[in-house]
């Protein structure tokens, strides 16, 4: 319903029950679902994981966007991740350049797959 | 909504780039890179499945929603013993329906009633009962809604167009990663009798937030 602008101190946001989708893309439902399995495998407790994703938030002050929260979310899971000492910086860092130059390796359309980057030059 | 928000300021903008002889490639966008570098790490060390992940994703896409906590508060509507497990126990109650948590956390009922409102925010971040609600609607995890609702509720709450009477105090509630809330809405006059069923279809997201209330039952379609 209308309101008077003065009233309006949630802008921009949709305060009704309609069915907005659940993820806005995939990787945030990615990043989501590592995260429960990752808590659930034991690898941090809930009450850790709202430690460091809390954090994210606070970070990013009360300006923030609501559309940053899978960014915050995402920012945590590889803080958490590397804390916990399941991977490192440096081999987390690797791979997303191994993923970047499979892309670049895959011609449009088709599925990227790590090694791809190998295979195409091997000819 | 706007789905411009996710370049991170990495500055790729491939498209406008003048590297033409590469636009036949295909490209992920630095976030995508960062959930593909963590997925496949995580995967061949055996932390995650990826089938498992899938079935998680299917799960809160399709079939955990507000839905499951509307069948939670007909059922106490309906049922006064119900209502008073809830009351007690509402992890175990809430468990009887098999919506089960999956941080085990701790579940608690605030029942509404005319003397108070009850209204649930998380100021950390967004913690949010989702075996009965699904994950959260994105005014939730906003900022002006977190620093709001405990600031100035009655202020909130008329920004959802709820007006409760002066003699109504409203209580906030922060969520935390152990304790989750759900709001019971009032139940609405004119429904003595319904089935569980039709009483469901008055309980909206929202009320369970405690930023609604039930659903008028004259200006629901029969």
């Amino acid at each position: 319903m209308p309101l008077p602008d003065d009233l309006k101190r949630l802008p921009g946001l949709s305060l009704d029950a309609g069915d907005e989708p659940v993820f806005a893309e995939p990787w945030q439902a990615q990043a989501f679902a590592m995260t429960v399995k990752l808590n659930e495998q034991g690898l941090f407790t809930w009450t850790e994981w709202a430690e460091v994703f809390g954090a994210e938030i606070a970070a990013a002050g009360p300006d923030d966007a609501a559309e940053k929260y899978y960014c915050h979310w995402l920012a945590a899971l590889e803080k958490i991740v590397e804390a916990k000492g399941a991977m490192s910086r440096t081999e987390r860092l690797e791979r997303k350049d191994a993923w970047e130059r499979a892309a670049n390796a895959t011609p449009h359309g088709q599925p990227i797959e790590l090694g791809a980057e190998l295979k195409g030059h091997s000819h | 909504m706007g789905h411009d928000h996710h370049d991170h300021g990495t500055g790729h903008h491939h498209h406008d780039h003048d590297h033409d002889h590469d636009h036949e490639h295909s490209e992920l966008s630095e976030t995508a890179l960062r959930v593909r570098a963590l997925e496949s790490l995580l995967v061949e060390k055996g932390y995650v499945d990826p089938a498992a992940l899938d079935e998680l994703i299917e799960t809160y896409e399709t079939r955990v929603g507000p839905r499951n906590g509307a069948k939670v508060v007909a059922k106490a509507w309906a049922n006064p013993e119900y209502m008073d497990w809830l009351r007690k126990d509402a992890t175990a109650a809430i468990a009887d329906l098999s919506f089960i948590g999956r941080q085990g956390e701790h579940m608690v009922a605030l029942e509404n009633t005319p003397g108070t409102h009850n209204m649930v925010v998380c100021t950390l971040c967004s913690c949010y009962p989702w075996p009965v609600l699904g994950l959260p609607p994105v005014w939730y995890k906003s900022p002006p809604y977190r620093s709001r609702a405990v600031a100035n509720p009655r202020g909130v709450l008329e920004e959802f167009g709820v007006y409760l009477p002066e003699t109504t105090s409203v209580r906030v509630w922060d969520s935390t990663a152990e304790v989750r809330y759900l709001v019971i809405p009032r139940r609405p006059k004119g429904t003595e009798g319904w089935p569980e069923e039709r009483l469901a279809s008055l309980v909206t997201r929202n009320s369970m937030i405690g930023t609604g209330l039930a659903l008028d039952p004259a200006k629901v379609k029969p």
